[in-house]
């Protein structure tokens, strides 16, 4: 593993950031036209991702490689590592961010906020900062890498700062951020074990007693959860993903939570060479509420992209859950369990990746289209827009867990590993099984609410208010959506061949494996640990679908007269239809709000039969924040209030304290 | 593979299609004797059929092509969902393909097409019915999944086919935990299939609708296979429902001697099962679309509380 070998690979993996970084300076030195500067240097950065991509895609089974770059300061060099954790997740990044920037180039030339040239040049020192945080492997790198991505995405978060609320969303951000960054810090710190040496090899090399192993995760678990929005953390998702525009909010949802998941994994798997299962629980619990939370916070949500953010928030937890299960099998040596379980944690990894950032997307095509957020004001889009409408409904069914695309066959591998926890040695948690299947389960079966509603109030029914000029999106835009999609149905139809590919990553880090089971039977089937047991076949299913349609379809054609009369829609006999009676987004979030209501905070107000002015009004509140953030703030309001107090801005009294200072002083030294 | 089960897995298939619209008319037709009514008759439901097949088609001006691709997508996917059920036999070709999970995935996507179909053309109906029907279901969807997860702790499987020749061939054996789960089994088959506790199948009544509602808009052929999927999904949850809880005499695989056996087997089961819905049904009014989660709650309670008693009492400290 030292770095003296040379191999292309990494030389090409590494030379596609510092491409990018020259694409954003070039962009900024550029000067030209708003929508030709956003058509040529978005599609190269999209370019570059491509070739990221499938430059880390030998990686991924090959061997390990290291370099060491003679920049940086003295005696602190930049040590680069190549090896399948990061090469997943630079190919997740490369993919990924391929479509997001080809859709850019269409969506920066049109947009009409911020100078595009700034734009370019954060955007694609974003995209590099992040392929230098999954490639680098010293500490100093990586905090390094790390900063400039959280100061870069608040730079992009912050575009449209004339607006006050999207100010105050981007500072929540860059707190947020930095209370994650002094967590990750002291991991590191704990890592190195008081050798001063601070590159992953050495702390690697460390073998921490168990407590300060204890810490070190929970350092971690802290850090990159704040960075990923785990439960008590989770407060900037919410208000930062609305703030930034469309490409950005996808790579942020899409991508760079997931370098937070890729922090974790390596803290977790790589550098500690033990897990106690203690851990487990307490990440499987964690990510099961973060999930539950993010569900039901989703569903009652009137803004399309905070809906969004919310589903972020629960697919996180859903990683979360499944890393927790992998943490759990690995502690008791159940390796080919926690390979299951990692494969399943991975798959779901990149298959969020790609349906977020899809519909993130859309909503920038949507919010083009109509210059509205607001679900209250969207609706009938299906026929204004159909491309982006058709691409929407891959993404939503691919969210909403359902098969046979890609988002049901990672939730089925996840289901599988929790139907296979009775093995666990413990009877305690045997118990708790049960109650985390069931929430796992709920939160599933929710989020196939939630993206009804997204789907079908942006979408579907008519105009809620008019939208006069609602257009498809254009080509470059379509062109990175159908990447997306694509993606999001190769995937789910052929998860066998995905789980295969990531089984080299998951037997370094587990030393399980799945090829075994997965030898037993075809690539049609994925399996779980033998074909009897459970199996899982989309493409015959989706065949098994299509056919009967054809057969269903073609009958009716060929025995029906197929007589269509168009008429209005039923309207009980009452004449005037109109926009307004259907389900707003607040209805269609009732019974949720009503069921859960304990979850919410909750200010409503109904009015009364005998108002002449009938209002309504109802806000609903994160409890967290008024659990957590506010008693924050207030002590340390209180706390600067006392120092302030000491600021008399009068020079008598700073005489005084310089004279009591010096009292102090001669006291303590006799 | 044998061809044979090629032949198997076709003529269940067509035998569940075609004979689900009977197992409806049975059941109304139990219900209206139990009302000390005369009844339609067990062909009524074809007969509907076939009326809304000759009609012609009335779509409202701004149906999108969702409204009229969802009934063929909804259609298939509960001829796959019945295919993958073992009813008569257990060597269905088609099975590997799905286990339960898939299985529920099914109903699940088939569920989310008929949704946004209800709420395509923008009618108070369309979306209440939509809104109210995704809310039964995300609720029922998870007690299900609980439902199945206890026999396949048993059985060590979620392989529907497995799972039956786990509990239908061996020794018997009385499993406390089944007893919960098919309890709840019943309360998710009642509210998935829109029957009388949570939605009346009978009713336009606008108020109390949730499946009608949401189909409101449907006319002719569209509506004719909307209404045959929605039988056959009832076919389908009684054979699941016989498949995990009685699943004695369902032939094994290979043994084509079983098979007339197990036909006449799965018949009177199905009458059965048929007789007991609409007794069930008669003696239990509709309740308030607020009293449907406590509903579901419970059957989600009773299913968790099945895999927790077959954790306490069932598996052999090791």
């Amino acid at each position: 593993m030292s770095g003296t070998q040379l191999l292309p690979s990494i030389y090409l993996v590494a030379a596609v950031p510092l491409f990018w970084i020259a694409v954003g300076l070039i962009g900024l030195a550029h000067q030209t036209q708003r929508a030709e500067h956003a058509r040529l240097y978005f599609p190269l950065g999209a370019a570059g991702g491509l070739v990221l991509a499938m430059a880390a895609y030998p990686a991924l089974s090959g061997e390990v490689h290291a370099i060491v770059l003679p920049l940086g300061l003295p005696d602190l060099p930049f040590h680069l590592r190549l090896d399948h954790l990061s090469a997943f997740f630079l190919i997740l990044l490369g993919a990924v961010s391929a479509g997001i920037s080809l859709y850019a180039g269409d969506y920066f030339a049109l947009s009409r906020y911020g100078n595009v040239r700034l734009i370019c040049l954060q955007y694609h020192l974003f995209l590099a900062s992040m392929a230098f945080v999954l490639l680098a492997d010293d500490a100093y790198l990586f905090m390094v890498a790390w900063e400039s991505m959280a100061l870069a995405s608040y730079f992009l978060v912050t575009t449209d700062h004339e607006v006050d609320e999207i100010r105050r969303a981007g500072f929540l951000y860059l707190i947020v951020a930095h209370i994650g960054a002094i967590a990750i810090l002291l991991c590191f710190g704990t890592l190195q074990l008081g050798q001063w040496n601070y590159t992953f090899d050495a702390m690697r090399g460390n073998t921490l007693a168990t407590g300060w192993a204890a810490v070190a995760f929970l350092l971690a678990l802290v850090g990159y959860g704040a960075k990923a929005g785990f439960l008590p953390v989770h407060i900037w998702l919410p208000e930062a993903h609305p703030a930034a525009p469309s490409p950005v909010s996808a790579l942020m949802s899409g991508v760079m939570l997931k370098t937070a998941i890729y922090g974790l994994l390596r803290v977790t798997f790589d550098l500690l060479h033990q897990q106690i299962w203690w851990w487990g629980v307490a990440a499987l619990t964690l990510g099961l509420l973060t999930a539950l939370f993010g569900v039901m916070f989703a569903a009652v949500q009137t803004d399309m992209k905070r809906l969004l953010a919310y589903s972020s928030i629960e697919n996180i937890g859903i990683i979360l859950a499944g890393t927790g299960l992998a943490i759990l099998f690995h502690s008791y040596n159940m390796n080919v369990l926690a390979a299951l379980a990692l494969s399943a944690t991975l798959f779901h990894c990149i298959n969020h990746a790609l349906f977020k950032s899809l519909l993130f997307l859309t909503t920038g095509s949507v919010m083009h289209a109509t210059s509205h957020r607001s679900l209250g004001k969207l609706g009938g889009l299906i026929r204004s827009m159909p491309w982006v409408a058709a691409i929407a409904l891959i993404g939503t069914l691919a969210i909403a867990g359902l098969p046979p695309l890609n988002g049901f066959a990672s939730e089925w591998m996840l289901f599988q590993a929790f139907l296979l926890t009775p093995n666990l040695p413990n009877t305690y948690l045997n118990m708790l099984v049960p109650v985390g299947t069931a929430a796992f389960a709920l939160a599933v079966a929710l989020a196939g609410y939630v993206m009804v509603k997204f789907y079908g109030i942006v979408f579907l029914g008519l105009p809620r208010e008019p939208l006069a000029h609602a257009h498809d999106a254009g080509l470059m835009e379509r062109a990175g959506l159908l990447w997306l999609a694509l993606w999001c149905v190769v995937l789910g139809v052929l998860p066998v061949f995905a789980v295969s590919a990531l089984d080299p990553l998951v037997h370094a880090l587990t030393e399980g494996s799945l090829q075994e089971s997965m030898r037993k039977s075809s690539w049609l089937f994925l399996t779980a640990s033998s074909p009897e047991k459970a199996s899982y076949g989309p493409l015959l299913f989706l065949l098994g679908i299509v056919l009967v349609w054809l057969a269903t379809f073609l009958l009716v054609r060929r025995f029906y007269h197929g007589r269509v009369r168009r008429a209005d829609p039923w309207d009980c006999g009452f004449a005037g239809l109109n926009a307004r009676m259907q389900d707003s987004a607040e209805g269609f979030g009732q019974p949720i709000k009503q069921i859960f209501e304990p979850f919410f905070r909750l200010e409503r107000s109904h009015p009364s039969p005998f108002d002449a002015r009938p209002a309504y009004f109802s806000r609903i509140d994160d409890r967290f924040w008024y659990w957590v953030y506010v008693p924050v703030i207030r002590l340390t309001e209180t706390l600067s209030a006392l120092v302030g107090w000491l600021h008399q801005g009068r020079i008598h009294v700073y005489l005084i304290y310089s004279f009591a200072t010096l009292l102090v002083l001669l006291l303590l030294i006799q | 593979m044998n061809p044979g089960y090629f032949v198997s897995q076709l003529l269940q298939t067509l035998l569940a299609v075609f004979l689900a619209p009977l197992m409806l008319g049975w059941v109304n037709q139990c219900r209206a004797w139990l009302q000390n009514k005369s009844g339609p008759g067990l062909l009524q439901p074809y007969r509907l059929l076939l009326k809304l097949f000759l009609k012609d088609a009335v779509i409202a001006h701004n149906a999108s092509w969702l409204f009229r691709l969802a009934p063929y997508v909804v259609f298939s996917g509960m001829v796959l969902a019945v295919s993958i059920v073992p009813v008569l036999a257990t060597d269905l070709p088609f099975s590997p393909a799905a286990d339960v999970i898939a299985l529920v995935g099914l109903f699940a996507t088939a569920r989310v097409f008929m949704a946004l179909a209800g709420m395509d053309i923008g009618t108070a109906f369309g979306s209440m019915g939509a809104r109210r029907e995704m809310l039964v279901a995300s609720l029922a969807e998870p007690a299900l999944l609980m439902v199945f997860f206890t026999p396949a702790l048993i059985s060590q499987s979620t392989a529907l086919t497995t799972i039956v020749e786990a509990l239908g061939h061996r020794e018997l054996t009385l499993y406390p935990s089944m007893a919960f789960a098919a309890v709840a089994f019943l309360m998710v088959l009642l509210a998935e299939n829109a029957r009388i506790p949570v939605d009346n199948p009978a009713t336009h009544l606008e108020l109390t609708m949730i499946h009608e509602a949401m189909i409101l808009e449907y006319s002719a052929r569209h509506l004719a296979l909307m209404e045959w999927a929605h039988a056959i999904k009832l076919m389908t949850y009684i054979s699941i429902g016989i498949a995990l809880f009685v699943p004695w005499g369902i032939a094994q695989a290979g043994d084509w001697a079983m098979m007339p056996l197990s036909v006449g087997v799965l018949i009177v089961k199905l009458a059965l099962a048929g007789a007991g819905l609409a007794g069930l049904e008669m003696v239990s009014a509709k309740m308030r679309i607020f009293r449907v989660p406590e509903f579901l709650g419970m059957a989600f309670l009773l299913a968790v509380l099945g895999m927790l008693t077959h954790f306490l009492l069932e598996v052999n400290p090791t």
